[in-house]
């Protein structure tokens, strides 16, 4: 009854405000997070420390046993450490926007006439920023453990224009979380399990047809799976390059379109 | 402009039928125990949260209704000083500027104009982090200023506060009400309530139960208090007798802190006279002054019980 009028009249104002400071504030909103980021080097040394140490375990503890298409083992499991190290960047949303939740920031911005999405858009976008640098480093510490690009400078631009939008898509699911549950400690702890079986189940490490018959249903449909088989594909130069990132493309978009929405209608019912 | 307020949490009634109404450029109190329901209602009032029932409307702009306009007319200054640790003070001002529209110049001249106001000049450029608490409050106090609001909420400003940084506070929001701006702050101290405020509302449990300008509610609660701090506490007794013609109601005897405090009028005049009985009675005063009634002394008249036990158990309708 009464709460339907009201939907309706307050919804166009809305979203006319979303419309017309969105890029401006998500602007504002983007610079904050880099500047945050750009203050606090120790967060991106330990986010850079994590995927290497991942690089060198498997390198040389595993990477004599499992037998790849690749002769050595670092050219198979590069991409797929840098779709891990771009899922677990991708966690810092959540935490962070947990995080100004509690600190009261939130209420702040809430009390703005500032465009409601711009807070997680611009969080997003800076999180984006700092995954595509620690992805750069990665590139980086797997050229000197061997990794190499058998393809050209345009695949390997396209590597990481993929990585960027997987992280982006992710960092939707992330905020989603975040806001959710709205602590960060939880957060951090939440934010992260579901990605170990994601990461794990997937054609990351291992190849998929080593795995049980049951778990290659999951692994094969997992988003994991078909970026990890893109950018092999991209950087090895054989495999199936489109097939693979229309499947990434599609899940990636999907996630955003599904998460963002949740995750901005989850913020404007805070209370 | 706030009729007839209602807000559940759950069970919980945070707001309870709250009505009240504050004057254009004045300052408003709302005093009340932690669970009370002030922050609930400085929430709905700058549109954070909406309520179950009834109308509320700040400077003409619904609360539920026209929130793009409320948020463009209104400033909020938190429990919590809700500034960005690792941004500088300034870059923390500008960016709220940016956010209200004001544009990248405004926004500027605005933030140096507030730092130099707000006396934070000198430390403008260092990360918040390395702020004092009562710089960091200023801060916020700052942050919420920067596009000149005609309507400025202040939940707890000076909550944790050491009492110099409070004075200075206090002076500041003194010197934005001669400016012109309406502010409704919540406290749980009498004394800020009595200092800062032109109308006083206390709140208990979501309810309205006192409202007046200071001198009324003192009036009714019994003005000044008298408290006397003894070094001996076998004389308590006998000095709450020698106090009885000085004063109308029963002394409260507090065995534990070895005082007596109770309610008194023209406290200055009769303290010589007081003082003088003592010393008469042998009666040795460790300390003795006339001073405002705490909260929970204000609670004490109104409700006939203390704002703590006022305080419900379960009260998590503040500062969630």
């Amino acid at each position: 009854m009464a709460s339907n009028t009201l939907v309706q009249s307050r919804l166009p104002n809305f979203v006319k405000g979303e419309l017309r400071w969105f890029i401006p504030d998500v602007a504002a909103m983007t610079m904050r997070n880099v500047l945050r980021y750009r203050r606090s080097p120790d967060l991106l040394v330990f986010a850079t420390i994590q995927p290497v140490i991942f690089v060198l375990l498997f390198t040389f503890v595993f990477g004599g046993a499992i037998q790849t298409v690749t002769d050595n083992y670092i050219d198979y499991l590069l991409p797929g450490i840098l779709v891990q190290t771009s899922l677990f960047g991708a966690t810092n949303t959540g935490f962070g926007l947990a995080q100004d939740i509690t600190s009261g920031l939130v209420d702040r911005y809430r009390s703005l006439p500032m465009a409601r999405s711009a807070v997680i858009a611009g969080r997003i976008l800076a999180d984006t920023l700092r995954n595509l640098f620690v992805i750069t480093l990665m590139i980086g510490v797997g050229y000197a453990l061997g990794f190499r690009f058998h393809t050209g400078i345009g695949y390997a631009i396209g590597v990481v224009a993929t990585l960027a939008l997987f992280s982006h898509a992710f960092s939707w699911i992330s905020a989603f979380i975040g806001i959710s549950l709205n602590d960060a400690e939880t957060v951090q702890v939440a934010g992260f399990v579901w990605l170990f079986p994601l990461t794990f189940m997937s054609s990351a490490f291992v190849p998929v047809a080593t795995m049980p018959d049951w778990l290659q249903v999951v692994a094969q449909v997992n988003p994991v799976t078909v970026t990890v088989d893109a950018l092999r594909a991209m950087s090895l130069g054989f495999g199936e390059i489109w097939g693979n990132l229309w499947q990434t493309f599609a899940w990636a978009v999907g996630i955003i379109v599904v998460f963002a929405s949740l995750a901005i209608t989850r913020y404007r019912r805070l209370t | 402009m706030v009729d007839n307020m209602t807000k559940h949490y759950g069970k919980l009634r945070a707001l309870d039928g709250v009505s009240l109404e504050i004057r254009r450029g004045t300052v408003l109190a709302l005093l009340g125990p932690n669970g009370a329901g002030k922050t609930t209602l400085v929430r709905i009032l700058a549109g954070l949260i909406r309520p179950d029932s009834g109308f509320g409307s700040v400077a003409g702009f619904d609360v539920v209704r026209n929130r793009t306009g409320l948020r463009n007319a209104i400033g909020l200054a938190g429990q919590f000083a809700a500034v960005d640790q690792l941004l500088t003070g300034r870059e923390n001002l500008e960016l709220v500027g940016r956010l209200y529209h004001l544009g990248r110049k405004v926004s500027r001249e605005r933030a140096s104009a507030l730092l130099q106001r707000f006396d934070l000049s000198e430390a403008a450029d260092r990360m918040v982090k390395t702020f004092s608490g009562g710089m960091r409050r200023r801060l916020d106090l700052a942050a919420s200023l920067i596009a000149n609001p005609r309507v400025l909420f202040l939940d707890e400003p000076t909550t944790g506060l050491d009492p110099a940084s409070r004075k200075d506070l206090w002076d500041m929001i003194r010197s934005l009400v001669e400016d012109g701006t309406t502010v409704l702050l919540t406290t749980q101290y009498m004394e800020e309530a009595d200092q800062l405020a032109d109308d006083i509302v206390v709140l208990d449990r979501g309810q309205v139960i006192a409202q007046g300008s200071a001198a009324e509610l003192k009036a009714r609660i019994g003005g000044q208090f008298l408290s006397v701090r003894l070094n001996d506490r076998g004389a308590l007794n006998q000095a709450a007798e020698a106090l009885s013609s000085y004063v109308d109601e029963t002394p409260h005897v507090d065995e534990a802190s070895v005082e007596i405090s109770v309610a008194i009028t023209n406290g200055g005049r009769r303290l010589a006279g007081i003082i003088r009985d003592f010393d008469e009675a042998g009666i040795e005063i460790s300390e003795i002054g006339i001073r405002q009634p705490t909260l929970d002394e204000v609670f004490l008249s109104l409700t006939g019980q203390t704002a703590e036990s006022a305080a419900s158990p379960n009260g998590t309708g503040e500062g969630v």
